[in-house]
């Protein structure tokens, strides 16, 4: 009896301490920062990468730490979205939009004393377009038809067709340069040409960058950078009170940010991303293989709702693949309004019977997860049977992802201007348009500004029409960072975290 | 003095478990809101004659909620401690009855599964089962669950976890309860009148034991619903949109400054169940423990 009352009690208090852990967590940390010098960065993000070769996987993770930081492209997108010169110091586009020849920088080395010149442009193009790579966005690279070097330090990039946005596309994460030499291993220990070169990855905690002293262009302030990967947002926003962390570009629990603005000592910058939170559907599998079910899913779903309960009301509602913040934007927010009656319509005719079950998995961000429970109730109200299913992150890259294997899932694509995953002949969502790959190609070769912007606007409303996926609303970049650090960028045009030009105010 | 404040604790604890339980009953039936339903505009609204104790940030019923959080954490709480019961109950009297080798291999068991905590034990179900155990209802071949029975189920890995967790504390407590019992003359009475062990243990050992059970079940039960709260706090018990005390309160640590009676609402439900479920144990016990009874009888003779 006595015995089993100790244990008992035993029990109870480690109970106690498994709740206790986050909030001491916070105050234990906080030493090591305190006494550091102002020349290290502690940032955090949501997601942990799955590898660090941006060149070979779809997670935006990897380039929000490789991009500009590690790795660099020919171009380069600077804060505002806007093409920069990159590891080409300029370039030239003939009249007929088909040949781009780079000028390159001189005396630039990768982080393993490999050099750089032509011969890596040429291998890293050559590399994405082959038919086993395995980029992410092979699209980009599809318009090259050949990278040729009249000398070292010039690159010569032909293309089949006019591409628009070549230049823009060539500054993505996933168009950077990669070293022959160091290609096969960059999944584990990335090496590339930028001002930061990695230290260590402690997987499941951080990864550890620091200072590239052999870099050919300006030095950076900051002489090592630690990213943390933390979804859980009670332990963000107490790691963000505790001085743990230095800052965090998008801040998982909006909802503190009215108590963090207060605050001397945290500057709170609400900015925009290039992040199109979807619910993506898998568009093959029946009953989402029906665009009326698809249509009355759009119905069922109130976005303002969701904006409002789940992300605190940053983010803007969207109605089709693309953010008001990239050009070309047509509004189309209310092409299905919220309309319980409408929904139950659609579905009545698509053959759906209440409580038909609809499984949503959700990734660990807690937009996707906040988000999934106002649309399982919003589901809920139109006699569907949602079930939600948290997922790890790697699972759900496998399971999702790369196989497919879901019925809805709700998550944030933050790629810019990324319309092209829509005319792809596989994608996880599984939406098949002939009629969208043809707008698409007609945009892609289009060379008339007006009509590009025409083009955009046409197929943003294919997208909505069809609504392959249920459109949710645009990411808010709610950024939260210490007051003294300054060049931290205020909006998210691509997915990064260059922080090259971040230093400490004294 | 002390016997009238144990008795108070007893009539106070056995109260509140009543008042548990029956706003559990309740909420089968009905709930003021449906626990699921938002309604954004009303979010994070402080109680009123329409809410009760509220809404969350998404507009539901803080009351209706909690109603159906008690629902799971009782649930989770009574499954997870029944198999605790069953099988440590098993595992003590064979061991006691037994005695000798197979003694030594249950007990030593039984240690083992005492060092893995509950939470580890339902990370690794977890792992195994996937967060709602439908890897493991698939594999036992129950694919559809009715609508009423989903929170329930989702809480599987939990059930499972403390009921692992809870089979060495039967054991153990059975096992010595039971080997002071075979050492009473009725048990060698009845062991020279040729019973079986079987029949000893059955006629002669477990009602004996009932007592320390009881209240035992009593004292485990409270733990359960602290753990089952710690399980779903860190996501690991009753998956969402299921509500659940753990997960309502984890829900609402990032709302502290604007909500914080979101926090103390289910942080209260919490701790009324397992004060209440503390004090009706400690009471059933000064009632049920023999030893108290004789000094009882021996004060009443004694004003007699």
């Amino acid at each position: 009896m006595r015995e089993g009352r100790d244990m008992a009690q035993g029990f109870s208090a480690r109970r106690v301490a498994a709740i206790a852990l986050a909030t001491a967590l916070a105050g234990v940390v906080q030493v090591g920062t305190a006494e550091a010098a102002k020349d290290t960065l502690i940032l955090a993000m949501t997601l942990e990468p799955p590898h660090m070769d941006p060149t070979a996987g779809a997670a935006s993770a990897i380039r929000e730490v490789t991009y500009a930081n590690i790795y660099e492209g020919l171009t380069r997108i600077d804060a505002k979205g806007e093409v920069q010169p990159g590891l080409a110091e300029n370039w030239t586009v003939s009249p007929d939009a088909l040949t781009y020849t780079f000028k390159l920088r001189a005396g630039v080395k990768f982080h393993d004393g490999a050099a750089f010149d032509c011969s890596v442009v040429k291998f890293s193009y050559e590399r994405a377009v082959a038919p086993d790579s395995t980029n992410a966005q092979k699209g980009l690279f599809e318009p090259i038809a050949a990278t040729s070097c009249p000398d070292a330090n010039t690159a010569v990039v032909t293309l089949k067709r006019p591409a628009a946005n070549f230049l823009f596309s060539m500054g993505w994460g996933d168009a950077v340069m990669i070293s022959p030499a160091s290609a096969a291993t960059n999944k584990t220990n990335p090496i590339g040409t930028g001002p930061f070169r990695f230290k260590n990855w402690v997987k499941g905690d951080r990864v550890v960058l620091e200072r590239n002293d052999a870099y050919w262009g300006a030095k950076p302030a900051l002489a090592s950078v630690t990213i943390r990967f933390m979804s859980d947002p009670s332990a963000a926003a107490a790691a963000i009170a505790a001085g743990d962390i230095d800052a965090f570009p998008i801040f998982p629990a909006p909802e503190t940010l009215d108590r963090f603005k207060t605050d001397p000592r945290f500057t709170v910058k609400i900015g925009t991303t290039a992040g199109k939170t979807i619910m993506s559907l898998n568009n093959t599998r029946p009953p989402f293989n029906d665009v009326r079910v698809r249509r009355a899913l759009a119905h069922a779903i109130d976005k303002r709702a969701i904006v409002d309960g789940a992300m605190s009301g940053f983010g803007a509602p969207i109605g089709s693949h693309y953010v008001p913040t990239d050009p070309g934007y047509v509004d189309l927010v209310n092409t299905y309004p919220y309309d319980i009656a409408k929904a139950k319509v659609l579905l009545a005719e698509a053959g759906v019977k209440p409580g038909t079950p609809i499984t949503i998995t959700l990734p660990p961000p807690p937009y996707a997860r906040r988000s999934g429970e106002v649309i399982a109730a919003l589901l809920q109200q139109v006699g569907l049977a949602p079930k939600l299913v948290p997922m790890e992150w790697a699972q759900w890259l496998e399971q999702v992802f790369k196989n497919s294997d879901f019925d809805a899932t709700i998550i944030s694509h933050t790629e810019a201007r990324d319309l092209d995953i829509y005319a792809r002949d596989k994608y996880y969502f599984n939406y098949q348009s002939p009629e969208y790959k043809a707008l698409y190609k007609q945009y892609l070769e289009s060379r008339d500004p007006a009509q590009q912007t025409a083009l955009l606007g046409e197929l943003q409303r294919k997208l909505a029409s069809d609504e392959p996926n249920v459109f949710l609303f645009a990411l808010a970049k709610t950024g939260i960072w210490s007051a003294k650090l300054r060049g931290m960028w205020d909006n998210n045009p691509i997915p990064a975290n260059d922080v090259t030009g971040v230093s400490w105010a004294e | 003095m002390i016997r009238r404040g144990r008795a108070a604790g007893l009539i106070i604890g056995g109260l509140l478990s009543a008042a548990i339980f029956l706003v559990t009953a309740v909420s089968f039936f009905w709930t003021p809101y449906s626990p699921t339903a938002i309604a954004i505009l009303e979010r994070l609204q402080g109680p009123s004659a329409a809410h009760w104790l509220g809404t969350d940030p998404f507009g539901r019923d803080v009351a209706s909620m909690l109603m159906v959080g008690a629902q799971n954490s009782l649930t989770v709480a009574l499954v997870g401690v029944t198999i605790g019961l069953v099988l440590g109950v098993a595992f003590g009297t064979v061991a006691a009855a037994r005695g000798g080798v197979l003694d030594a291999l249950l007990m030593r068991v039984s240690d083992i599964a005492f060092a893995f905590p509950a939470l580890l034990t339902a990370v690794m179900l977890t792992a195994l089962f996937g967060p709602d155990g439908g890897i493991l209802l698939r594999g036992i071949g129950i694919t559809t669950i009715p609508t009423w029975a989903t929170g329930m189920a989702s809480g599987l890995n939990a059930m499972l976890a403390i009921g692992i967790f809870n089979i060495p504390v039967f054991a153990r407590i059975t096992r010595g309860a039971a080997m002071s019992l075979w050492k009473r003359e009725f048990v060698t009475a009845a062991r020279a009148a040729g019973r079986s062990d079987a029949s000893v243990t059955w006629v002669h050992i477990l009602p004996n034991l009932a007592s320390v059970l009881i209240v035992q079940v009593t004292i485990q039960f409270a733990l359960a619903i602290v753990a089952e709260a710690g399980l779903s706090y860190v996501g690991l018990g009753t998956q969402p949109p299921n509500p659940s005390w753990g997960r309502l309160l984890y829900d609402s640590q990032t709302f502290i400054d604007k909500a914080p009676l979101l926090a103390i609402f289910p942080g209260l439900a919490i701790t009324l169940a397992v004060l209440g479920l503390n004090l009706l144990g400690d009471g059933l016990r000064d009632l049920l423990d023999p030893r108290l009874r004789i000094v009882r009888y021996g004060t009443e003779r004694k004003a007699a």
